[in-house]
């Protein structure tokens, strides 16, 4: 199991690290059982995600992959945001080891939460968007 | 980069002139054991020489020591062959929740073959409580088997007198000591074990070589079938360069064995307190001072192991964690959880074992480095931030 040179970039220096106080939408998801927290800040204005941070308890790849979303996300108006997946991110980041890639790469679903909170709070239709994954799936916190 | 080695639990370094007399066994002394020419004797003579050492080293007969291919193999052989043997006698075992994932595999499938195994709980620092063992025995119990010293919190468990209860009810005592031997003084006899798990690599010997002993009397069914090497109990060409680097191993492990946990006691403790000090929210796992001379292991809060380890890396200091990433499973170390820990405390577990190779300027260095890759890690992770909200 060895991560790739651009895993390793974004765990060692991640990007976009802390919190929005007057965030427009916040999400989350993992939870401390199966070792991985994140949450995911976003400030939205004119339909457009113009900053977003995010903090993380978790492995190399769950902070890599963090760091990675915050990027992708930054600047995308919410539909294009919607369009990321976990796939996505793990790709953007030359991939993940197997073994990672239900139990650490959430953090499109973390971005996905944030923007319902954003929606729900601003009062906008939420349709039928749901966050498909808020857990590893495995843990005992899922079962 | 430096290279800072605190891995050693999960192996250790081949001694230089170990290697070379090893080289040597295989490129010289490379008969087959069993010919009766010169070269297979003398390939025999390696045989006898380390079967007398590897004896030494615990005090038991050289007739008592059967070489095996490790710790995992010496596990199974020994808790599947007595299983079996003595089935008709009845079918209880009895162990504990720390054992190394080697015994509880091998029990879970005896568990398929009939047998009922009980999993004896353990206290806060890992210990197994002998009264535990007594009040699990019942007519058909047949083996107890507990380890002699934990291979992630380093706890010593009190085997002395787990093996008195056991021979008092008339049952067979066997001991996991793969991370004890060669570090803590072992007694078969006066700590009444009927077999006992080595294995070499643990002690600067070779890895894939290790060796069980099974007191005179003991019976068990063979782990490998076929020619006549070692007692019947493991057939098959025997490994005489790895079998003379564990007889070695053993030899150097004794000799410098009081000097060497004197040494690495005094770091240990060092280690432990400058964590404990210089990094708030921490704790030391298993037993303050019944523990193994080389270990440490502790739990920092809010954080995970895995990104510690990756920044320890790249550091240049080696190390390991229970956390789920480094298990290769999604659950945390089962010895962790076992002491009481929560599973986020568990996932942030730090282990870090030294050696007699092992400085105090490494030590220092350690000490220097981990409160900053901590505050990093601390500085972006939610769990941290909601309890300085609190």
């Amino acid at each position: 199991m060895r991560y790739s040179k651009k895993v390793m970039d974004h765990f060692s220096h991640p990007r976009n690290v802390g919190e929005i106080e007057d965030a427009s939408g916040v999400g989350e998801v993992g939870n401390p059982v199966c070792g991985d927290i994140m949450k995911i800040y976003i400030k939205v204005k004119d339909n457009v995600i113009t900053d977003i941070k995010f903090n993380t308890f978790g492995c190399g790849a769950a902070i890599a992959t963090s760091s990675m979303v915050t990027e992708m996300a930054k600047g995308k108006t919410i539909e294009e945001a919607l369009k990321l997946t976990n796939a996505a991110v793990a790709e953007a980041l030359d991939g993940l080891p197997p073994i990672k890639m239900h139990c650490s790469n959430l953090a499109a679903d973390g971005l996905k939460a944030a923007i319902i909170d954003y929606k729900k709070k601003s009062g906008l239709p939420c349709d039928n968007l749901k966050v498909e994954h808020s857990c590893c799936g495995g843990c005992g916190a899922a079962k | 980069m430096q290279e800072i080695y605190l891995d050693n639990a999960a192996t250790t370094r081949v001694l230089p002139e170990i290697a070379q007399a090893m080289a040597k066994a295989m490129t010289e002394n490379y008969g087959n054991p069993s010919s009766i020419y010169e070269i297979g004797q003398n390939a025999h003579d390696i045989l006898d020489t380390s079967r007398q050492q590897v004896a030494d080293l615990i005090n038991a007969e050289p007739e008592e020591i059967t070489f095996t291919g490790g710790g995992s193999e010496g596990d199974t052989m020994l808790l599947r062959g007595v299983a079996r043997k003595y089935k008709n006698k009845g079918n209880h075992i009895i162990t504990s929740a720390i054992e190394h994932h080697a015994i509880l595999h091998t029990c879970q499938a005896l568990e398929k073959e009939g047998f009922k195994i009980t999993y004896l709980p353990v206290d806060k620092y890992g210990k197994v409580n002998p009264a535990d063992v007594e009040k699990a025995i019942t007519p058909q119990t047949i083996l107890v088997s507990v380890m002699f010293a934990n291979n992630e919190i380093g706890t010593i468990e009190p085997i002395r007198e787990i093996g008195a209860i056991a021979h008092k009810h008339g049952v067979l005592m066997h001991t996991d000591a793969v991370q004890a031997t060669g570090h803590v003084p072992i007694d078969v006899k006066a700590d009444n074990i009927d077999m006992l798990t080595m294995t070499a690599h643990k002690f600067h010997g070779p890895k894939g070589t290790g060796a069980v002993y099974i007191r005179k009397g003991v019976k068990m069914e063979p782990l490998v079938y076929g020619g006549p090497q070692e007692h019947k109990m493991r057939a098959g060409t025997e490994n005489t360069a790895g079998i003379l680097g564990l007889g070695l191993a053993a030899v150097h492990a004794k000799k410098y064995m009081a000097e060497h946990s004197k040494q690495q006691i005094k770091l240990r403790d060092k280690l432990i307190k400058g964590i404990l000090e210089k990094i708030p929210y921490t704790r030391l796992n298993g037993h303050p001072t019944d523990r193994l001379p080389n270990n440490v292991n502790v739990s920092i809060q809010y954080i995970e192991g895995e990104g510690m380890l990756l920044h320890l890396d790249m550091e240049g200091i080696a190390a390991s964690s229970g956390s789920a990433c480094t298990s290769g499973t999604l659950d945390p170390s089962h010895v962790l959880l076992a002491i009481g820990l929560p599973h986020e405390i568990a996932h942030g577990s730090l282990r870090l074992t030294l050696s007699e190779f092992t400085t105090e300027k490494e030590i220092d260095y350690v000490l220097e480095k981990l409160p900053g890759i901590v505050e990093n890690l601390r500085k972006m992770s939610p769990l941290y931030q909601e309890r300085k909200a609190v």
